[in-house]
């Protein structure tokens, strides 16, 4: 790593619920335009961790800093609104149930945050939520409902919905793991397009292929614990954790099944 | 004394001028309600605990107790602390407090019903709570409770026709002057129910009709 | 707040809730009567039975409860119907909520499986006999707690008797507010002594959905 300040710097992340600790001391630093996968079995923390980058699941220790600002920080409570909502905007997230605004037609899904928080003009707003669905291949479905459409659409509204703040990163939260299987395709050359553009993303998956084609360095969690970390051909291809090695195993066997 | 109903016609105006009043504070009662509601089940959910117990009492107060008690209160207690209001103003806000209280326990289990993602991907957005509340959560949760709201409406309605003990002339009320000068209370209170149930058969084809338009929407 | 005066005027109070409870009780009996037979007349088979029925509840539903108190009472006698209030307040009152307990009564029945009655009906039982040893066991309990919601708004209803000058909680209420001016105390009193007679019959109501569960 370079001397240079790391673009999101995680430092002795900790988390518990009462006494179970799901996260232990997390340690993890990402450059700017890298992308990073996080991989492990269920409960191994990797949906908390990331989760916490934007503190939808606050640490209960550490410290998590994107550029210079410090992103957990411990303020009054109206203070601490007024930071944390302004840190969001920079930091897009997408999830494994797309989470769209039923209730609003995909167009106004994608301008709702800009008009509020960035205070764009309908036009200017507009024009912003046409070149985010063009980019995802999805302006002819502008004014649908998120009803009328299929889960890898959903998805790709949900990823201009988030690419529509220009964030500085991305975190994919198992972004196909909801979809079917032939829909996953469109959603993951989304994903693709956008690590060719150097977004910065971080990306809990389970699609092994797909983070092995696509990202600079893998994690792999369990427990609670980063086990192994490395490029993705080290990992994949000559693991040395056992714990690593088991996990891609039993993995590659179920999805063989 | 027999029925006789061709005294109707010379009272006609006065009892259809009480009908349109009785339309005026069933939409304005209607209107209080509904934001009321709204406003309430807010705060019964979210408020900081000094604004939500007073808030609690009330609606345990109000959820408690007859509608024509809570009319008396707000008629009388308002001249009590001063402030002398027109008699339909009163029946405005009385008629309004009362199903918004209703209302609000419909808004509370509808907004508690609205998937958590949905105020977890507002707010990795950047919205504050209260804008997810705003523009994600409450046109959601408003969306899936207005079926019952709107049978709340159409019990308002029929409610109006209490506000008549505190002097608002509405249907009810005008059909008593009629009443007063003619002394036909059958043919008269007849004629009014028949109003009634009319505006009551249009507010029910409305609310069917925007149940199957939501429905589709969904 | 003004604690003598309240002291004062509750034994009063405490003796309109009696007329209260009575009021309740009475058209509560009579609601029941009249929704199974509302509720008969909708299920039937006969045709002019079932709008009989549909007619009895979409016009005592349509319109306000104090007109319909106020038809019975003030125009009655026109037709040669002589109640005194009371009574008036019961029977008016009575028939009203007989309508909504109808939806009640109609939707818990409509609402058990179809395949129960058809099952029943395969095992060669009669119409009558299957509704009567399969689907009512099974609609009782699923309607106790919606009549229990309709018994909880008859006991509010009652307070429209006042209108008719029936001496009742809300009519005593009404008349020391005219002549003590103290609006809030009146209501906190009659207010708790309805919110009072509402929890024992919800209670009542808890207690026997319990058991009908357990049965």
């Amino acid at each position: 790593m370079s001397a240079q300040k790391p673009f999101i710097d995680i430092r002795h992340a900790k988390k518990s619920f009462g006494t179970l600790e799901v996260l232990k001391d997390i340690n993890l630093q990402v450059d700017r335009g890298q992308i990073v996968a996080i991989i492990g079995p269920s409960g191994s923390g990797k949906s908390t961790l990331l989760r916490a980058i934007n503190d939808l699941d606050p640490l209960t220790g550490g410290e998590i800093w994107l550029e210079d600002k410090q992103i957990n920080m411990d303020l009054p409570h109206r203070q601490y609104e007024r930071h944390i909502n302004e840190v969001r905007q920079e930091i897009g997230m997408v999830f494994q149930h797309f989470n769209l605004f039923p209730h609003l037609k995909v167009r106004e899904n994608v301008t709702l945050a800009p008009k509020m928080l960035k205070g764009l003009s309908d036009a200017e707003a507009n024009a912003l939520a046409e070149e985010q669905l063009t980019k995802v291949g999805m302006i002819e479905r502008i004014d649908y409902y998120p009803s009328q459409l299929s889960g890898g659409q959903k998805q790709r509204v949900a990823i201009a919905r988030a690419l529509a703040m220009k964030p500085k990163v991305m975190l994919f939260d198992e972004a196909t793991s909801a979809l079917d299987p032939e829909l996953v395709e469109e959603v993951n050359l989304v994903m693709k397009q956008l690590a060719e553009e150097h977004m910065t993303m971080i990306i809990v998956t389970h699609e092994m292929g797909f983070a092995e084609s696509v990202c600079d360095r893998v994690l792999f969690m369990d427990q609670g614990v980063v086990v192994e970390e490395g490029p993705p051909e080290v990992i994949f291809r000559n693991p040395k954790s056992e714990r690593t090695q088991n996990f891609l195993r039993k993995h590659l066997a179920g999805q063989q099944a | 004394m027999g029925l006789d109903f061709s005294v109707i016609p010379k009272y006609l105006d006065i009892v259809l001028l009480g009908a349109l009043w009785t339309i005026a504070i069933t939409l304005g009662a209607a209107i209080v309600s509904f934001f009321g509601g709204i406003l309430l089940a807010v705060i019964a959910l979210y408020a900081h605990p000094v604004v939500r117990w007073p808030f609690r009492v009330f609606s345990f107060l109000f959820l408690g107790t007859p509608l024509l008690l809570q009319l008396f209160l707000i008629y009388f207690g308002l001249v009590q602390i001063g402030i002398d209001v027109p008699a339909f103003v009163a029946g405005v806000i009385g008629l309004g407090l009362h199903f918004a209280v209703y209302n609000s326990e419909l808004f509370q289990a509808s907004i508690l019903a609205v998937d958590k993602g949905q105020i977890e991907a507002a707010r990795t957005l950047g919205l504050s709570r209260m804008q997810a509340l705003r523009k994600v959560v409450v046109p959601q949760a408003v969306r899936d409770v207005i079926p019952p709201i709107g049978n709340n409406m159409i019990a308002l309605l029929k409610d109006s026709a209490l506000v008549s003990v505190i002097g608002v002339s509405e249907l009810t009320l005008s059909a008593q002057r009629a009443i007063g000068s003619t002394y036909r209370p059958f043919e008269f209170y007849v004629l009014v129910a028949a109003i009634y149930y009319i505006i009551n058969l249009g507010m029910e084809a409305v609310l069917r009709r925007v149940e199957r338009r939501i429905q589709a929407s969904k | 707040m003004d604690y003598a005066l309240m002291q004062r005027v509750f034994p009063f109070f405490l003796e309109a809730a009696w007329i209260t409870i009575l009021l309740s009780v009475l058209t509560a009996i009579l609601g029941l009567t009249c929704a199974m037979l509302g509720t008969a007349a909708r299920l039937s088979r006969f045709r002019v039975l079932r709008f009989l029925g549909a007619a009895y509840v979409s016009v005592f539903r349509g319109t306000p409860a104090l007109i319909q108190l106020f038809i019975l009472y003030f125009g009655g006698p026109q037709i040669g119907i002589q109640l005194d209030a009371f009574e008036a307040g019961v029977i008016g009152l009575g028939i009203n909520v007989g309508a909504y307990m109808t939806e009640t009564m109609r939707g818990a029945i409509i609402s058990v499986d179809k395949g129960q009655g058809e099952a029943a009906r395969t095992l060669g039982m009669s119409k009558w006999q299957a509704m009567r040893n399969v689907i009512l066991p099974q609609a009782m309990r699923l309607m106790i707690r919606p009549l229990g919601v309709n018994l909880n708004t008859l006991i509010k209803s009652t307070a429209l008797v006042a209108a008719i000058s029936v001496v009742e909680l809300t009519y005593t209420a009404q008349r020391y507010i005219g002549s003590t001016y103290k609006p809030f105390e009146m209501f906190l009193i009659a207010g708790l002594l309805y919110m009072i007679i509402i929890y024992v019959v919800g209670l009542g109501v808890t207690w026997a959905d319990r058991k009908a569960r357990l049965n």
